[in-house]
């Protein structure tokens, strides 16, 4: 059997890579994608706990589909953001959006 | 070392190798692409912990909407994203630092974790994941309410989405 450590450790890396992309990344659309890495991180720990916990409590799951509808509002709010600022500004790169930078 | 360790390692190997592709690839069509990848390991994963509903979903929505959602956009903006200067900003060194650090402290701080080195117990095998999700979801003493608060919150982005993505001529 595989012990809960593995899952935990999978999900660790994963959230460490979409941070680092979020972090580094200069396109916008680069930085959703690095989110969408971080919260499917964070949905393996949360399948992973309730497997390994007692099964009958379901809240694992249920925490996940939520997860999941908030991801899917999250991307769709973010790229129009995105493709907004790119009529207006002609630019997707997240520096060169400094309306707001004084 | 059994087979299902074996697997989990390939499939733990796949997605971590296409996520770094996809935070470190030049073009954003393979980034996103790698990102199809890494949700599809993941769905893999979720599989191999017999969350069957989760596996389906992940491959339904993950992979057939927000991917494809990401696809469109980088499409939209596929001017800007060619070759233009450096891909990632001036911090990438302490990004990747922090990152690393973060994963090790993580690490650490599991592997103090008293069930640390758990496995699962044995799925009852007339257990009914799907009833009993479905149930969770909709009865009024479980989880009614945050359900219907997130359909409340999907309505809500979509038509945020629209009116903010919508040109006025």
């Amino acid at each position: 059997m595989i012990p809960i450590s593995w899952y935990l450790t999978l999900s660790a890396a994963l959230f460490s890579i979409g941070l680092f992309g979020v972090l580094t990344r200069r396109n916008a659309i680069a930085i959703l994608l690095g989110i969408e890495l971080m919260l499917n991180a964070v949905n393996v720990n949360l399948a992973a706990f309730w497997r390994y916990g007692d099964v009958n409590q379901i809240t694992g799951q249920i925490f996940a589909i939520i997860v999941f509808a908030v991801a899917a509002a999250e991307v769709a709010v973010g790229l129009a953001l995105v493709i907004s600022v790119y009529r207006k500004k002609n630019t997707v790169i997240a520096e060169e959006i400094d309306l707001m930078k004084w | 070392m059994t087979i299902s360790q074996i697997i989990f390692l390939v499939v733990a190997g796949f997605t971590l190798a296409s996520a770094l592709m996809v935070v470190t690839t030049r073009n954003l069509i393979h980034a996103a692409l790698f990102l199809v990848a890494t949700l599809f390991g993941v769905a893999v994963v979720y599989a191999i912990l017999q969350a069957g509903f989760l596996a389906v979903v992940q491959v339904v929505i993950y992979i057939g909407a927000i991917a494809i959602l990401f696809i469109f956009a980088v499409m939209l903006t596929r001017r800007d994203m060619r070759d233009r200067g450096p891909q990632m900003n001036r911090m990438q060194w302490i990004g990747a630092l922090l990152a690393l650090l973060i994963f090790i402290g993580l690490s650490f701080l599991l592997s103090s974790w008293d069930g640390y080195s758990a496995v699962a117990q044995e799925m009852p095998a007339d257990f009914d994941t799907m009833g009993r999700l479905g149930e969770a979801l909709v009865s009024p003493d479980a989880y009614l309410l945050p359900f219907e608060v997130a359909s409340v919150l999907l309505l809500a982005a979509l038509v945020g989405a629209v009116y903010v993505a919508y040109t006025r001529r």
